[in-house]
């Protein structure tokens, strides 16, 4: 069976520095994966090569099997491959109907359409009507997104993901910033995320890891320390050392 | 026909996400308001007629620049480049003898498109300086071409021997403007009718998002690059198109097309106006022209000192709060106007 995201040997030097060091993953199709490692152990910068912000300095990336490494970030995410962001990134000034709108348009080929208005086309709007829905932000999706309360925002980073319709989805700290009281309605939306989706989940928050996760990569200094289920990884005592001790 | 039985919640959503976006890109009053109003003036004041051409090509060319700095967020201080290639090129034609105004309109557009889409190029990287001195850089450099190609373009003393001839082959362009000023009006209102399709097209959007966070734009799936280059093409062809009509009206052209000051005034045009909302290029226009007027009647030395005075003011107040102003007014003068969704 053809992996849905697999790595090998992937290597990203800074100078001198080696942010990345010959990082294997294989993830299967619908994996629940968490990628876990202290601050500074390359965790953007794996990311950043995953989508295509930087070159990597070798290896490879495969996406259902086709090597993406070359690719541009734009080409990566209509071949499935979404992201979201630790810091939103979303349009300010835009209504959530509007950015969600973009992706679905995009991806369904008519982004470049520019002698009909947006929402003329009822499938596009249906699917942005179903994609808003399944994260509960159908009451404010004609307000700007400047004006959302910040978890709303968290829930839009991820709802435009899942509108360009991945096969894999990067969570970058999906609950960052978010305070106690709400993280479960991230969590919730995270765990509803449909299952023939592939999903990394980059995460600070242990609780959320082990509830989420199936599998965990632990990173220390760019490199692989462990790889294993749950029970594995918590029960590690190089882990603890490097990880869970520290916290 | 199987229609699949919604939840109203869901079926309400949907219909008012359609409703919302509809309203977006609605015709409002004011707009059809504004319009009558433009071609009713063709029938009246026949000895301003001149100055309203001359407002409306300054709008057009106003409403090119929108296209590029408001929508997509590109800074340029060299966008005469386009609207003086698009007065040589129409120039050239008419005094080689093609006076027809329409098709010199076209190669015109055309020319000046050419060159958006080759200097475009230039602008898709770099931060706004960057931007601003390529641009700038550009139009110095058609600038001085013209300056030095005299054999094509005149030189210094400009193109000579410019024969318009009449518009559809009928209506002679006179000495009170009206024909010339009809023509401007005609070829802006049908650039604004399409554009305003465009900005509320999934295209337009995309520019806004290229515009507001290029990172997530990417992540969304959009070929900047691609976006950019296209925008950048037709920000071209408009203003190409306000350059050949500002030669055809007068017939005329010099290198004045091509200066600096040009790029700088249609620049603070939509300052005045506001970017990003098409319709602030011809506020901004009409606004900019009669204030020079004004102005320059009452201190014929120093009126660019009270416009840069208006400026800082304009700046210093900031543009949104004009704008709430602006509402308050509105809603003052037509209290019976309800908002489209109801809400207060």
């Amino acid at each position: 069976m053809t992996l849905a995201l697999e790595t090998i040997g992937l290597k990203k030097t800074f100078g001198g520095l080696t942010a990345t060091n010959d990082v294997h993953l294989r993830l299967e199709k619908g994996a629940r994966h968490a990628l876990i490692g202290p601050n500074g152990a390359g965790k953007t910068t794996l990311i950043n090569l995953l989508t295509g912000v930087l070159a990597p300095s070798a290896g490879q990336i495969r996406l259902d099997g086709v090597e993406i490494g070359g690719m541009g970030v734009e080409a990566r995410v209509r071949r499935g491959l979404g992201r979201t962001f630790q810091i939103n990134q979303l349009f300010p000034d835009l209504t959530p109907i509007e950015t969600v709108a973009l992706a679905v348009s995009e991806r369904s080929g008519r982004g470049g359409d520019w002698w009909r208005r947006v929402g003329t086309r009822g499938a596009v709007l249906d699917e942005v009507v179903d994609v808003l829905e399944r994260f509960g932000l159908t009451e404010r999706m004609r307000e700007p997104t400047r004006t959302l309360p910040y978890g709303k925002q968290r829930l839009l980073e991820i709802a435009v993901a899942l509108a360009t319709k991945p096969r894999v989805l990067l969570l970058d700290e999906p609950a960052a910033g978010v305070p106690e009281g709400e993280r479960h309605e991230i969590l919730e939306a995270v765990e509803a995320l449909p299952k023939d989706v592939t999903v990394v989940l980059i995460e600070h928050d242990m609780d959320m890891v082990f509830r989420f996760a199936e599998r965990i990569t632990v990173l220390v200094a760019g490199a692989v320390l462990t790889e294993g289920t749950v029970a594995e990884i918590s029960d590690d005592p190089r882990v603890r050392a490097v990880y869970l001790g520290e916290g | 026909m199987t229609m699949p039985l919604l939840p109203t919640s869901r079926a309400d959503a949907v219909a008012s996400a359609k409703a919302f976006l509809g309203a977006q890109s609605r015709v409002r009053p004011l707009e059809i308001a504004f319009w009558l109003l433009a071609f009713a003036a063709l029938f009246v004041g026949r000895s301003h007629h001149l100055l309203l051409a001359e407002i409306t090509i300054l709008a057009l060319f106003a409403v090119s620049l929108d296209l590029i700095l408001g929508y997509a967020g590109i800074v340029s201080l060299g966008h005469a480049a386009f609207f003086g290639l698009g007065a040589y090129a129409a120039g050239i034609l008419a005094q080689s003898g093609h006076g027809d105004p329409l098709s010199g309109l076209v190669v015109a557009a055309g020319v000046a498109a050419v060159a958006g889409f080759v200097s475009s190029f230039l602008v898709l990287r770099g931060a706004d300086l960057t931007r601003l001195m390529i641009t700038l850089g550009v139009a110095s450099l058609l600038y001085e071409a013209a300056n030095k190609m005299d054999w094509l373009t005149g030189g210094a003393d400009g193109l000579q021997g410019i024969l318009i001839g009449p518009l559809l082959g009928r209506f002679d362009f006179d000495l009170y403007g009206t024909t010339a000023f009809a023509y401007a009006l005609g070829v802006l209102f049908v650039v604004m009718l399409a554009l305003r399709v465009v900005v509320h097209s999934p295209f337009g959007h995309a520019l806004r998002a290229i515009r507001d966070n290029r990172l997530r734009a990417r992540a969304v799936g959009i070929p900047v690059e691609r976006r950019l280059v296209a925008v950048y093409t037709l920000s071209a062809a408009i203003a190409g198109l306000a350059g050949a009509l500002s030669c055809q009206t007068t017939a005329f052209v010099s290198l004045d097309v091509l200066d600096f000051h040009r790029s700088a005034e249609v620049l603070l045009v939509l300052v005045i106006g506001g970017s990003g909302r098409l319709y602030g290029a011809i506020v901004g226009a009409v606004v900019f022209r009669f204030a020079q007027d004004v102005l320059s009647a009452m201190t014929p030395q120093y009126w660019q000192f009270w416009v840069g005075l208006g400026l800082v003011i304009l700046v210093l107040i900031g543009r949104d709060r004009l704008d709430d102003l602006g509402r308050a007014i509105v809603a003052r003068i037509l209290p019976a106007r309800r908002s489209p969704e109801g809400t207060p």
